[in-house]
């Protein structure tokens, strides 16, 4: 079935210079096996379309249940020239929560949308 | 076992520091660790400075030290603080003057040789590119718009001062783990080149470094995030770190906010590019192999974290002027509240067109639809809105454009769609800046930073 993200994960962003980069968690193992099989590169980069111009990249930590995902060129040219109300990228993390993903209907921790 | 405590102090310029005193007078902590710095506040010191030369760090170490100070000095707590800005000793100086003025006495150090913007030209005869890290670029499209250059310096500087005796270490830029990585490296006395360690000790200061982020406070989540207790008083992390590296998070007993696994793995990867090669002036941390122990009750132990040896570079930003904002902000309330909104903007693009402004990008946004969450906004509800803020912003090359921009709101008061308020003045023209990151051989840099301690 199809989750949206903020169902089984929490997540955080932040930027760097051009950047914006996100940290996705799973609260359990499970759910991170789904987060890491599903949340692909390709998946994100066509969630972010209109956000980031350059590449995405993807880092899973097993050790954090984890993935740490950069958008880059995605704060018109950096947080100190965009004209954006969110020029800090803080709620891009906000954005990657209502992603949805194709996950089993048993997930441990499952939130009622 | 030898361990030592440390507190975060801010974790950013203007954060508050009113949770700091309760990690001094109940957390037990050593060392206070203040980050005041971030990517671009430079810029903001700089603009300080060139209107009065003794300016150009951040003033709120006065203030907060003026506070802390008399329950610090009774527990025996030291702060260190990047708070010197493109200006170590003028911060040394103002909080001489305080200091003077309350008959406190605090020796006092100083780490300058950060600041490489006056040194450009003997570093490219040098060598050095002085490229764009991400673009490579050449710094000669940017050189005569320059505001500040500085490189990020590493703990070994503040490990110094803290060996000559110094209460408060004042630094420029300086990597923000650093703040704590310095601290550590004084007291438990590893080698430069124990990487592991130097890894456990970044982890530490890279928990630190962002305050109230690492215990509860910013917790990204759909519903996670009000399970914080007691945002009001919230409290800082504090990091025990024991000989071996093993470290202990925790706060002040009777404060606020929640220190878990959770709270901590947010914090870690945040800002965090690759996290299997973090770098710092002093080693590169592999996060895959850190592993944390939830003991409940607020209590985490970190271990686990894998170094790489120190790179040969270290990273400078720079910044330059990159044109000028202009902002206006008009809202409505209902009926029809978005389509006002839209309709004012099309007035306003039409009187920006008319007027053939050098506008080279304008961006649209709905305050209460989608000013935050852009393409991300839900449009559910989007023409049923109960009221709604237009906000329009301008970059342009022509300082008196982006001033002027914002006086053509006030006109759709009387002559544009009805129910309009909200106006709170005109927001004149803003600075925009560019950020230059790029890397320098450690070698050119280090020979130029001092350690100056003086008692106060």
């Amino acid at each position: 079935m199809q989750v949206a993200l903020w169902r089984i994960a929490h997540a955080r962003s932040g930027d760097k210079a051009d950047r914006a980069d996100i940290g996705l968690f799973a609260y359990d193992a499970p759910t991170y096996d789904v987060l890491k099989r599903e949340v692909t590169a390709p998946r994100i980069a066509a969630h972010f379309a209109s956000l980031a111009t350059g590449p995405v990249e993807v880092y899973p930590l097993d050790n954090l249940l984890a993935l740490k995902i950069v958008l880059n060129g995605a704060l018109q040219g950096g947080a100190a020239r965009s004209l954006r109300m969110d020029n800090l990228g803080k709620n891009v993390a906000a954005a990657l929560l209502r992603m949805e993903i194709e996950a089993p209907a048993h997930l441990p921790r499952l939130a009622r949308p | 076992m030898k361990s030592v405590r440390i507190g975060a102090g801010l974790g950013f310029y203007g954060d508050s520091w009113r949770p700091v005193r309760a990690s001094i007078e109940n957390g037990n902590v050593r060392y206070i660790a203040s980050d005041h710095l971030a990517e671009l506040t430079l810029a903001i010191l700089q603009k300080d400075r060139q209107k009065d030369p003794a300016a150009g760090y951040a003033r709120d170490v006065v203030p907060m030290l003026a506070e802390l100070w008399p329950v610090a000095a009774k527990h025996g707590v030291k702060f260190v603080m990047n708070a010197g800005g493109l200006n170590p000793q003028g911060a040394r100086d103002a909080v001489a003057r305080a200091f003077h003025d309350k008959g406190w006495k605090a020796r006092i150090a100083t780490v300058t040789g950060d600041s490489i913007a006056d040194r450009l030209d003997e570093l490219k005869a040098s060598g050095e590119t002085l490229a764009h890290m991400d673009t490579g670029a050449d710094i000669a499209t940017v050189r005569d718009r320059l505001l500040f250059a500085s490189a990020y310096l590493g703990a070994q500087p503040i490990a110094d001062a803290l060996a000559r005796g110094a209460d408060i270490v004042i630094t420029g830029r300086v990597a923000d783990a650093a703040l704590s990585l310095g601290p550590i490296m004084h007291e438990l006395a590893w080698r430069w080149d124990d990487w592991d360690r130097l890894a456990q000790g970044l982890t530490v200061g890279h928990l630190l470094e962002c305050s109230g982020q690492a215990s509860g406070g910013n917790f990204g989540s759909a519903d996670e995030w009000a399970k914080t207790q007691d945002f009001l008083h919230l409290g800082y992390p504090i990091a025990e770190v024991g000989a071996d590296g093993t470290a202990l998070f925790m706060k002040a007993p009777g404060t606020g906010g929640r220190i878990s696994f959770d709270t901590l793995r947010q914090q870690l990867l945040y800002e965090v590019h690759n996290p299997h090669a973090y770098y710092s002036p002093d080693v590169v941390l592999d996060m895959g192999t850190l592993k944390f122990d939830d003991l409940g009750r607020d209590q985490v132990r970190v271990t686990g974290a894998s170094g790489a040896p120190r790179p040969e570079t270290l990273k400078v930003v720079a910044g330059y002027h990159d044109g000028w904002m202009g902002t206006g902000i008009i809202g409505f309330s209902w009926p029809d509240a978005y389509k006002k909104c839209e309709t004012s903007a099309e007035i306003i693009k039409g009187l920006v067109a008319e007027r053939g402004w050098p506008v080279e990008d304008m961006h649209v946004s709905y305050i209460g639809y989608d000013a935050l969450l852009g393409a991300h906004a839900d449009a559910t509800y989007r023409d049923q809105l109960n009221e709604c803020f237009l906000r329009m912003t301008i970059r342009t090359r022509d300082r008196r454009v982006a001033d002027g921009f914002g006086r053509l709101f006030p006109w759709l008061g009387l002559s544009g769609p009805p129910y309009a308020g909200g106006f709170k003045g005109i927001q004149g023209a803003k600075e925009l800046l560019g950020i230059w990151p790029t890397l320098v051989r450690r070698d050119l840099i280090e020979p130029n930073v001092t350690v100056d301690v003086e008692d106060v």
